[in-house]
């Protein structure tokens, strides 16, 4: 395989899976131009008259998709860890002997280990999408046929839209949906949220499978996806286990050093002038990126200021912040507790989103740059700022992009992290994998200090005369490899084996992981 | 004969140990040093994990043995405790220490009248807590080797105590050593007084006796090791009699930096049930604050346990500072900020005491011996009160 070195100082195969493919060329630096991939025509005098299009089951339909050889399948992730769809359609495409599959997935979670078996005995030829938990294990030992491709969830819209990636069958599991194929993720026992995830699917792929757990009769309102767009529904008992779709509450982290970054997300954003009316952020689910939540709820409380929107990863503590009228907006990419799919259906203001709307490439536009702050996740960030979401510092993957790149975009970008976990350093000198480049990300937040982008002379100046902990990158980064016993040694892979490739948010190649010795 | 002891093992092993590590060491008689490492980190440290094992046994002068490690991210002050209990145990007296270079940021002294609002408890044996317990801003972190550590475990809590007194960075917080009761807490003192401690805690106190016994320890090893950093003692009162005695405890070595209580022993002692208001215990603590000011040192009031109630956590404190305590024991970081809050003093104090010191300073411009201000004249406990307070304001 060759690779090149890209405007990142990254090495990167210039074809993959027997795609060409595009070093990544610097931030907004590649703009593709022509047309759009375009979808088939299709005439309604093809489809039932009575509008009904359940088919017996999962094999029928896929059956009558023309499922063969070779083909591109895509899944999604609203049923998250509780998923059985995505299994049982690999069980199915197993049982009908066709081979080489692109599994084209918008997340991977895992209780997809399962799918193992299929990628060592070449049902599935590789996966788009994103590698979690024992598939990216499987993934870094080199196990998969063919590279594994990583992506943003407006990544993936983007592959969509440019024709690079052509989805031949979507199947998309709907928590309700009549049996014309309108469906929705905010009803039945598997409630989800929203199933925006699956919307370019619906739209570009040449066939479209609904698989419910909970048929209505027409019309299922609100029609997240649009039966337009169906070809067959499938009814079944169950899409999988409702405590693994969402968890009944979200809780909090209790540890007292997460806290202490989550109290500094607040404080900064005062202190930087962002908390104010009308001012906007992006929350997460998990850690850090909820914890700070409670911290700035306070800080509005205080300052009388209200939000004109939060974007989530929605939770209670979002859901609260709308009730209490301390925002206008929820705009919600992903649903992820009882109370946020509660509040999506019932409430008029917690507003679906989809890729499209919030992060696509190809948009006029999307909400990422409009966003005042975004508090995210990484597993490490170095002295330039550069992040890594993808890869531990041993080299494995082990998680997806997420939206984490395209919410780079918002005006400014906080990654809130502990500066090592256990003995591992988080601030690094370099990261494994470069998965969001420096200029991009405007503030590091740890428990040891918080440092800005030498970018941001705005920021620095801002926060100048607060009692905040700010430190240079650098410092915490010496400091954090003092404890732990100095420089860590770098993961002992074969540069010679690409095992994926992590794509930026406009198709180019960002950076490669490589096999693990 | 007695058998002599091959094999020591020490540490923690088994799915929830985190940032700890669990070591088997057995001499044999050939065959020179076999490893077997299991580490969570091996990937990033393997290597340095290795070369710390081969360094130890070189110092210890280990030719053959074969030496098991379980990792679970422990950093090296762990790894190096864990090895050197092991070692321990088969060779008891060999008086030889393995020491890890002293961090440069804990060479800081103390003073006697050091701000010690909160002090927070970590447990001797468990090093996860002990890298990022200064970030919570306490005043004081006492490492402790009494109560939180099990029988079993109370040899290797030494050996972590003291390398985390050498290699941890407590920032600035005062750092402290709750040793055992004696005679177990004079063999402590060997672990922590030459590795820069600001405090020792000196458990179950009842007459001044064991203080006495507890200074010339510490004298010994401080003229044995050549140091002449202060430290300082603080006698924790948790029974009836310790209560009668207060006044000759506090006042039986001018290295007493304050007095304080232990409620839950108290309680048991005089065989009440601690409640949160405390009356049971209004005597005792009123006792001990009297002794502590009659001694001319501070009194620090108790741990308040249930570490959910914040709400009850604040009630209590401003009770204790209205009783006349400067500080509180902490036994979780989210206790720090509702104690500091607590002892935060108020406007009306503010304002008082700027006054006072005002007039102290004007005083002392003209040459007064005497301070006063308006009709009143002011003391001088009156005025280092009030200094005190706006040295409070700054201390955040």
């Amino acid at each position: 395989m060759k690779l090149v070195k890209n405007n990142a100082g990254r090495f990167v195969p210039t074809e993959v899976n027997g795609q060409k493919q595009i070093p990544f060329k610097g931030i907004d630096k590649f703009k593709p131009t022509g047309s759009k991939a375009k979808p088939l025509i299709r005439t309604c005098i093809d489809y039932p008259k009575n509008g009904n299009k359940i088919v017996k089951d999962l094999k029928t339909a896929l059956k009558k998709a023309g499922l063969k050889d070779g083909m591109t399948i895509s899944t999604h992730h609203h049923l998250r860890n509780g998923d059985i769809v995505t299994n049982i359609l690999f069980d199915t495409i197993k049982e009908m002997k066709v081979k080489n599959i692109r599994w084209f997935p918008s997340a991977s979670f895992p209780v997809h280990e399962h799918l193992i078996k299929y990628l060592e005995d070449g049902t599935i030829h590789h996966i788009e999408g994103s590698m979690n938990g024992p598939l990216g294990k499987f993934t870094s030992e080199g196990k998969m046929k063919g590279v594994g491709v990583l992506r943003s969830h407006g990544g993936r819209y983007q592959a969509i839209q440019d024709g690079e990636v052509h989805i031949d069958i979507a199947v998309i599991a709907a928590p309700a949906s009549d049996s014309f194929g309108n469906a929705n993720g905010v009803q039945g026992k598997s409630a989800c949220g929203g199933l925006g995830f699956a919307l370019a699917d619906s739209e570009y792929a040449d066939k479209v499978i609904v698989v419910t757990d909970n048929l209505v009769p027409f019309p299922c309102v609100p029609w997240q996806i649009q039966g337009n767009n169906v070809d067959y529904v499938v009814q079944v008992d169950s899409l999988g286990d409702p405590s693994k779709i969402v968890s009944g509450t979200t809780e909090i982290t209790k540890s007292p050093d997460r806290l202490l970054i989550a109290k500094y997300i607040a404080e900064f954003m005062e202190a930087a002038g962002i908390v104010k009316n009308g001012f906007s952020f992006q929350a997460g689910a998990g850690g850090i990126s909820l914890a700070f939540i409670p911290f700035l709820k306070e800080k509005m409380k205080a300052l009388g200021v209200k939000a004109r929107f939060v974007r989530g990863g929605s939770t209670k503590y979002l859901v609260e912040l709308l009730k209490e009228g301390l925002t206008d907006y929820i705009l919600d990419g992903q649903t992820f507790d009882l109370e946020g799919v509660r509040s999506m259906r019932e409430n008029t203001s917690h507003i679906m989103t989809s890729p499209f709307t919030s992060y696509n490439f190809h948009g006029k536009g999307n909400f990422a740059s409009i966003v005042d702050a975004a508090i995210l996740g990484a597993t490490e960030v170095d002295i330039n700022f550069n992040a890594n979401v993808v890869t531990h510092s041993d080299g494995y993957l082990l998680h997806g992009i997420g939206g984490w790149q395209n919410c780079l975009y918002s005006k400014c970008t906080i990654l809130a992290v502990p500066s090592f976990r256990d003995r591992i350093p988080v601030i690094v000198d370099e990261v494994t994998t470069l998965c969001g480049p420096g200029e991009l990300i405007d503030v590091i937040i740890t428990e040891r200090g918080i440092a800005i982008n030498p970018l941001r002379k705005d920021l620095i100046k801002a926060v100048k005369n607060s009692s905040l902990p700010i430190r240079s990158i650098k410092e915490i980064q010496k400091e954090v490899y003092e404890i732990c016993g100095g420089a860590p040694q770098k993961p002992k892979v074969d540069k010679n084996k690409v095992v994926a490739i992590v794509k930026w948010v406009d198709g180019t190649v960002l950076d490669s992981v490589y096999r693990v010795i | 004969m007695k058998a002599k002891i091959k094999i020591g093992k020490a540490g923690k092993h088994g799915d929830k140990v985190r940032s700890d590590c669990h070591v088997v060491l057995e001499l044999t008689g050939s065959g020179g040093i076999k490893t077997k490492i299991q580490s969570k980190v091996s990937a990033l440290y393997g290597q340095s994990i290795k070369n710390l094992i081969l360094k130890m046994c070189d110092f210890f002068e280990i030719k053959n043995a074969k030496i098991t490690l379980e990792d679970n991210g422990a950093l090296p002050f762990t790894l190096a405790a864990r090895f050197e209990a092991a070692y321990k145990q088969i060779n008891p007296d060999d008086s030889k220490e393995f020491l890890l270079p002293m961090n440069k940021k804990n060479l800081n002294a103390s003073s006697k009248d050091q701000l010690r609002r909160s002090r927070l408890y970590l447990p001797g044996n468990e090093p996860k807590f002990f890298p990022n317990a200064g970030l919570h801003k306490p005043d004081g972190i006492i490492l402790d080797l009494e109560d939180s550590v099990a029988p079993s475990e109370k040899n290797a809590a030494r050996f972590l105590v003291r390398n985390a007194l050498r290699s941890v960075n407590f920032y600035d917080a005062e750092r402290m050593v709750r040793i055992n009761q004696l005679p177990l807490g004079l063999e402590d003192l060997r672990f922590v007084i030459p590795h820069n401690v600001n405090v020792i805690l000196i458990p179950k106190c009842e007459s001044s006796d064991t203080i006495k016994q507890v200074e010339e320890e510490i004298n010994i090893i401080k003229a044995e090791k050549n140091l002449s950093d202060e430290i300082y003692l603080m006698p924790i009162i948790e029974s009836a009699l310790g209560i009668v005695k207060a006044y000759e405890i506090a006042s039986s070595s001018d290295k007493i930096c304050a007095l304080t209580i232990g409620l839950e022993d108290y309680t048991a002692d005089i065989g009440v049930e601690r409640t949160n208001e405390g009356k049971e215990s209004l005597f005792a603590r009123s006792t001990i604050i009297n002794a502590a000011k009659a001694a001319g040192i501070q009194a620090i009031d108790s741990v308040f346990s249930d570490v959910e109630d914040l709400e009850g956590l604040k009630i209590s404190t401003l009770e204790a500072k209205a009783l006349g305590f400067e500080g509180k024991g902490c036994i979780h970081p989210r206790q720090i900020n509702v104690v500091h809050e607590a002892f935060k003093p108020t406007e009306k104090e503010i304002e008082k005491a700027k006054k006072i010191v005002l007039a102290f300073q004007e005083a002392e411009k003209k040459g007064l011996g005497v301070v006063s201000l308006g009709s009143k004249m002011i003391d001088a406990p009156v005025v280092k009160r009030a200094q005190r307070i706006l040295s409070l304001v700054n201390n955040k």
